[in-house]
């Protein structure tokens, strides 16, 4: 295959084929190192503070949180909205630049897919938990039962339900159907008894035939074409459950690009958050290298100009369409009492990241990490401006209100971000983080020495 | 038990030069293993076009139609409710959930069937002819079972002209 000459490698150094599975296998072998340690105390201690959370909102019941009449939804769905979000930069690497042929992707999937599906979960724990009662939690799916009842098909609320869970189950086999290959490496590179039998369990008999391959490949990209669709779809429905409703701020048509948009913007910023601190702790840096981190930050250019543009979009519109609620409504979000945390959302999201204009800039590493907290903090601001600011002044001045979390509500948050961190660090330890099998497939093309003579 | 003769390349290049050169020798192997997809291996294997494709397109119509007349019929017959006076059968807001079955039902019929076809699945036990296949080596393995000497030593033969590595005869 042809490559032009001045395009940079997209793995670094010398490798052959065996040097790449050791590489990517050696953050999985022998004993974690003390920043691991550090790393799962620290977001253990923060899970356990989700733990206490949870117990206070399931025992004492959702009036632990600072919600009242006038705000119903607050941080509960500001989380649930911005995990999803996160979510959605690992189906993008995967499925969308698949079906685009970027070969960078194969580097960054595998880690970005399964934050998607540990961000998932993070993101469904938020709508169980403001249920208050746990235990009914699978009212929500429609089965028969004693009251003839279904569930109301016309609500984004039960659309939601659907998307969330086809979407993680989807990710989930499309991340598993994946590792297969790299699983059945790890089986035959284990020297420990116990050890290959579990990754041989795993491995389901994985043997790398060509017949298997040839399917393999074929399964990949069916799944990357239902997966795309799948992931826009899903930000989608979350948006509509604002946009379906008639509070001014929400009752906007352009939410679901916008939602989309930001989704992907909020998801590369917690992969590069992620990933530029991985690289350096697994030694992956041939891997993972400058050219991905500034792929990922022209991808963040683009999401976070749409996102901008839909801000402005939504304030001509208010002030275009006429309705004085609509005005007041955006006039609000920018000079009420909360437009401290609209000015963050306006930094953070449309300003910061413009930044990434300068080729310097972008291919530093210190800057791209500073820039993608930025974002991920702009993210959650985005979300809660929408929420908080729609909803504490509405039709009836008699009811505005302000709104203020409580300790479980910030607890709840936490726990998530903690379980979260958690979560991705058992799986640095438990599966390759990077598609070892996808790296050698385009080792050859784009790998530095195009035309090694390996294996001597 | 089968009996099996495997060789390996290095080089996923050298491969498919050798099977084409084993090829016009009249020798086929079984099966080729490798560390990840080499292109141009199913063309020279003579694979066929995976057919799961189709399989998912039944999945995904089946579950289309599932989703979307199972909101019809909740709606409709089963206990229809007034929504501030909206449609029984509001064909546009039973749109979202009839696409993520699509999606679901396609995805799972599809894997599903990879898993079956391939008689891949937990608690599957393969032989493994060389542990270094899914790290850098391109395995041709030939079944032998029932092949007389004279084809036995035919095939190591074109083995040998076609470059191929060690040769092993495996009982």
């Amino acid at each position: 295959m042809y490559v032009s000459p001045i395009r940079e490698p997209l793995i670094r150094g010398n490798k052959n084929y065996s040097q790449v599975t050791k590489d990517i296998l050696s953050p999985m072998a022998g004993k974690p190192s003390k920043y691991w340690y550090m790393g799962i105390a620290l977001a253990g201690a923060a899970a356990l503070m989700g733990a206490w959370a949870s117990y206070e909102t399931v025992f004492n019941g959702i009036g632990t949180w600072g919600l009242n009449k006038t705000i119903g939804w607050a941080w509960d769905i500001t989380n649930f909205v911005w995990w999803v979000g996160i979510g959605h930069a690992g189906t993008f690497i995967s499925a969308i630049l698949l079906l685009f042929r970027q070969k960078w992707r194969t580097s960054i999937n595998r880690s970005a897919e399964a934050m998607t599906l540990i961000a998932i979960a993070c993101a469904g724990f938020f709508p169980l938990i403001h249920m208050g009662r746990l235990l009914l939690g699978f009212f929500i799916f429609p089965y028969p039962n004693t009251r003839d009842l279904w569930v109301n098909f016309n609500s984004p609320l039960l659309w939601d339900v659907f998307a969330i869970s086809t979407y993680f189950a989807v990710s989930l086999i499309f991340w598993y159907v994946g590792l297969i290959p790299d699983i059945g490496t790890v089986r035959d590179k284990a020297t420990n008894k116990i050890r290959k039998a579990i990754y041989g369990f795993l491995s389901f008999g994985w043997t790398g035939s060509a017949r298997h391959w040839s399917r393999h490949e074929t399964i990949s990209l069916v799944l990357a074409g239902l997966a795309a669709p799948l992931v826009l779809s899903v930000h989608t429905i979350v948006s509509f459950d604002f946009a379906t409703s008639v509070i001014p701020g929400w009752h906007t048509t352009i939410f679901p690009p916008y939602f989309v948009s930001g989704a992907i913007f909020s998801g590369f910023a917690m992969v590069l958050t992620l990933l530029i601190v991985a690289r350096k702790a697994l030694h992956l840096e041939d891997y993972i290298t400058v050219n991905h981190i500034e792929s990922m930050n022209k991808i963040i250019i683009l999401t976070g100009s749409i996102v901008g543009i839909a801000y402005l979009t939504e304030f001509f519109m208010a002030w275009y369409s006429g309705v004085e609620y609509e005005t007041y409504a955006f006039f609000n979000r920018a000079f009420g009492p909360y437009a401290w945390a609209y000015w963050i959302m306006m930094t953070c999201n449309v300003i910061t990241p413009q930044l990434f204009w300068f080729k310097k800039i972008r291919t530093s590493l210190v800057a791209t990490f500073i820039i993608s907290i930025f974002v991920n903090i702009g993210m959650w601001f985005e979300r809660f401006v929408i929420v908080v600011t729609s909803l504490h002044r509405d039709y009836l001045p008699s009811s505005w209100t302000m709104y203020k979390p409580t300790l479980v509500e910030v607890g709840l948050y936490v726990g998530t971000l903690g379980l979260f961190f958690t979560l991705f660090l058992l799986f640095i330890r438990v599966f390759p983080v990077i598609a070892i099998a996808e790296v050698k497939s385009v080792l050859k093309s784009s790998g530095e020495n195009q035309k090694h003579a390996h294996h001597e | 038990m089968n009996k099996f003769i495997t060789a390996y390349y290095n080089d996923e290049e050298d491969l498919l030069k050798g099977i084409k050169m084993m090829k016009s020798n009249g020798v086929e192997p079984l099966d080729v293993l490798t560390p990840f997809p080499v292109h141009g291996l199913d063309k020279a294997l003579g694979l066929k076009r995976s057919r799961l494709t189709r399989v998912a397109f039944v999945g995904g119509v089946v579950g289309g139609l599932v989703g979307f007349f199972f909101q019809a019929w909740v709606f409709t017959k089963a206990y229809p409710l007034n929504f501030g006076g909206k449609p029984f059968f509001a064909v546009p807001s039973f749109m979202p959930v009839t696409f993520e079955m699509t999606v679901l039902f396609a995805a799972f019929a599809m894997v599903i069937a990879f898993f079956v076809h391939n008689k891949l699945g937990p608690g599957a036990k393969p032989v493994i002819h060389d542990e270094r296949v899914t790290d850098d080596r391109f395995l041709l393995v030939f079944d032998i079972w029932e092949k007389d000497e004279k084809e036995v030593s035919n095939i190591q033969m074109a083995l040998t002209n076609a470059g191929a590595q060690g040769i092993q005869l495996k009982a």
